[in-house]
């Protein structure tokens, strides 16, 4: 019952800090919020990619869908009698983000299910092309309530600001918990197992096709909040916003924070937001040194920066030089 | 390693702490102005020339003097194509660097992104080239100083039927561009309202590389005219696979064709076509001639594009409200650049209306052997302002003179792969 204390310690601190956030530069408060919705991104890839070892290359896919929904529910709703500001407006923040979340939870599970069958770059391929799906899906679609129209297709969809520093930073914190506890707990083992050696996983009882399947709707879930969150603090979004770039940049942050780290992804995905923002000193260099950097740090870091090796592969390398060096770890 | 991510992640927040309540103006002797654009991404040509543009124009105003006393100091940020990253500037800038105005966008959607931000922070914006109806909805601090996409689509519509006499349109549009949409829609209906029929309707996405599926559907209507209102990457590969597959009907288009990459390699293919823009080198005015002049002393000879003349205007626009407010304070500000009336810019003289937007002519060009000349002015109303010149200004060469030959496209030289 420690991690409850945990819980609700760092959901205090965050309320405590988002009464002083009022007065920061609007710039940096842009960039932890940011910060904010990254994290919740790549610490639910983390769970896919990272602890279940599959390689989704579509959790841009799942952001646009959340942030698709939630901007239609919160739009409908604020047009039709519901506030966008204080109270009013959190609680259509989070109606909106509860659907947007089960709207997405439920395109991951159309994706799951198909993609069984397929491992490592088949599976990237697919959930890849699953993200261009959705991607031209939006660009297309025609979904208009009373004449207005509620997705704009090419055009984009202006959205009210409702996204606040106390609501991210709290889902933020849930997030981070919720997939701590699950891994850590006796049926997150599963997870990890299908990573590990799915063949012995299965010899052991564990479900392989369900823990799958259920770590991509959890993970398609928390990824429709995020995006839910990011469409109402940037209040445009449109399709662009969502291709298979914004699923890479996720993908980066989780290889590089280390599969199967929160910590590590965490942090991550806090230095990979600030560095092309710290870097704009530099102008038109930026990219390319933001691109260097990252470079060096796969060179150095080949783990991760927080990454610890799966144990299969720990296994191999031991049989390998068994008297060697037990240090490197 | 670890410790040094961590000592970056504590610095870069000890940087965002320490700089709470900065809320005086910077004192001092510059004008801070903002400017954010596409250097680099995916159109990082529109971004770069309307840089250069707003470039040249703060530099001759700063030889001169300056304004009110000051020196005007652009503060440049690349959006690197990308929405949240022009949010993100438009922040930096006005919550940072504390500019006074902003000079926008081109693409539509980046202003949409950056427009409310600023909006709120009652600094006024002007859009160069964003000519999509909602960016001056956001509210009454964001302005443009182009022509609106309506306009465009209206414009060629009345072009294609009373210039060209053409009866029977094909459309091939841009669904993943709003711009591209929003042309065609003003362009079907009043091309459909005035007297023409449009027989075919297709579309594409940016970055697709085969449109022969497109081109052969609209071939079986028979089609006398067709209108891409793309951007210049996917339509220079339309109209050579059109010729390819035979249409020699007139192509039109807009202000997205107008890039020195449209016609690369495959200049006898844009024979017979047209588009609409914000202006033409060629045009013999004094303003555009000396314009043209310093642009191409400045950089290395390089013919200004229509992108860099509004980055000019756009920049010489806000310099000119700040004189007349006599002040940089937010609201005087505002309304000085919303009283602009026959501003006299190198895209023609430039009125803002009470919806921010702005009123002027504009320009058709044709293309013949890959120049881009001076066809028709056409002026707010969809009147013509000048006659039409159905063979641009080089009427006596040779090689313009049968538009509906077929153009037996020449085949590139491995710039563009044709077909799959």
């Amino acid at each position: 019952m420690r991690s409850n204390y945990v819980l609700l310690i760092a959901l205090a601190i965050v309320l405590v800090v988002s009464q002083g956030v009022g007065s920061l530069n609007h710039y940096y408060l842009q960039i932890l919020m940011y910060i904010g919705f990254n994290i919740i991104l790549a610490t639910s890839l983390n769970l896919i990619n990272g602890f279940t070892g599959q390689f989704s290359l579509g959790h841009a896919g799942f952001m646009g869908i959340g942030a698709y929904s939630a901007a239609i529910i919160s739009t409908y709703l604020t047009t039709h009698g519901f506030g966008a500001d204080g109270a009013m407006g959190s609680v259509v923040l989070m109606v909106s983000l509860i659907v947007a979340g089960f709207v997405a939870a439920l395109a991951g599970l159309a994706v799951g299910y198909p993609s069984l069958r397929l491992k490592g770059d088949y599976l990237a391929i697919v959930t890849l092309g699953f993200n261009e799906i959705i991607r031209v899906i939006i660009q297309n679609v025609d979904f208009k309530i009373d004449g207005v129209d509620y997705v704009g297709g090419a055009r984009g969809f202006t959205v009210p600001k409702l996204t606040t520093f106390a609501w991210t930073f709290s889902i933020v914190v849930v997030v981070v918990w919720v997939i701590e506890n699950l891994i850590n707990s006796t049926y997150g083992r599963g997870f990890l197992a299908v990573r590990d050696d799915e063949v012995a996983a299965e010899a052991m009882g564990v479900n392989t096709t369900k823990f799958k399947v259920r770590a991509f709707v959890i993970g398609a879930f928390f990824a429709g909040i995020g995006g839910g969150l990011f469409g109402h603090f940037i209040q445009y979004i449109n399709p662009d916003s969502f291709t298979f770039l914004k699923s890479i940049e996720i993908v980066v942050m989780v290889i590089l924070g280390g599969m199967g780290s929160t910590p590590g992804v965490i942090i991550a995905a806090i230095v990979l937001t600030i560095l092309p923002e710290a870097l704009r000193e530099i102008d038109q260099y930026r990219m390319i040194v933001y691109s260097l950097l990252l470079i060096i740090l796969m060179i150095m870091r080949p783990q991760g920066l927080f990454g610890t090796e799966s144990m299969k592969r720990r296994a191999k390398r031991r049989a390998e030089n068994k008297p060697a060096t037990a240090a490197s770890a | 390693m670890r410790s040094t991510v961590f000592l970056v992640a504590l610095s870069c927040c000890g940087i965002a702490l320490a700089s709470c309540n900065k809320t005086t103006s910077p004192a001092g002797d510059t004008i801070p102005i903002g400017e954010y654009a596409s250097l680099t991404g995916n159109t990082a040509t529109f971004g770069q020339s309307v840089h250069s543009g707003a470039v040249l124009a703060i530099d001759e105003i700063n030889t001169s003097g300056g304004v009110i006393g000051k020196k005007i100091n652009l503060i440049t940020e690349d959006d690197q194509s990308k929405t949240e990253d022009a949010a993100a500037a438009v922040h930096k800038l006005i919550d940072r660097d504390q500019v006074i105005a902003l000079l926008g966008e081109v693409a539509s959607g980046r202003s949409k992104a950056g427009g409310p931000i600023a909006q709120s922070a009652h600094v006024p914006m002007i859009s160069p080239a964003s000519t999509n109806e909602d960016v001056t909805k956001i509210g009454d601090y964001i302005f443009r100083i182009c022509f609106v996409d309506s306009y465009q689509g209206q414009s060629m519509a009345r072009f294609a039927l009373n210039s060209l006499g053409k009866k029977r349109a094909a459309l091939l549009e841009d669904m993943k561009q709003d711009y591209s949409v929003g042309l065609a829609k003003s362009f079907r209906e009043t091309f459909a309202k005035s007297g023409g029929q449009i027989v075919s309707e297709q579309s594409y996405a940016s970055g697709d590389k085969d449109f022969h599926a497109q081109l052969t559907s609209i071939r079986s209507f028979n089609p006398d005219v067709i209108f891409v209102p793309g951007y210049y990457n996917e339509v220079g590969l339309i109209v050579r696979q059109a010729r390819e597959l035979g249409l020699t009907c007139p192509i039109l288009g807009g202000d997205g064709w107008d890039s020195p990459e449209l016609t690369k390699g495959n200049e006898s293919a844009f024979n017979d076509t047209y588009f609409s823009n914000h202006f033409a080198t060629e045009d013999p005015d004094p303003v555009v001639q000396e314009f043209v002049k310093k642009y191409k002393a400045k950089n290395d000879g390089k013919t200004p594009d229509a992108m860099a003349a509004l980055g000019y205007d756009a920049a010489r626009i806000l310099a000119d409200a700040i004189t007349r407010a006599g002040t940089t304070e937010h609201q005087k500000l505002r309304d000085a650049i919303a009283a602009t009336k026959d501003f006299p810019g190198v895209t023609g003289m430039i009125t803002i209306d009470k919806d921010r937007n702005a009123q002027k002519p504009l320009t058709i060009l044709r293309i013949v052997d890959g120049k881009f000349h001076f066809a028709q002015r056409i002026g707010a109303n969809g009147e013509a302002l000048t006659p039409f010149n159905p063979n641009g200004k080089n009427s006596m060469a040779p090689a313009s003179t049968a538009p509906t030959s077929a153009a037996p496209a020449t085949p590139a030289p491995a710039s563009t792969p044709a077909g799959k």
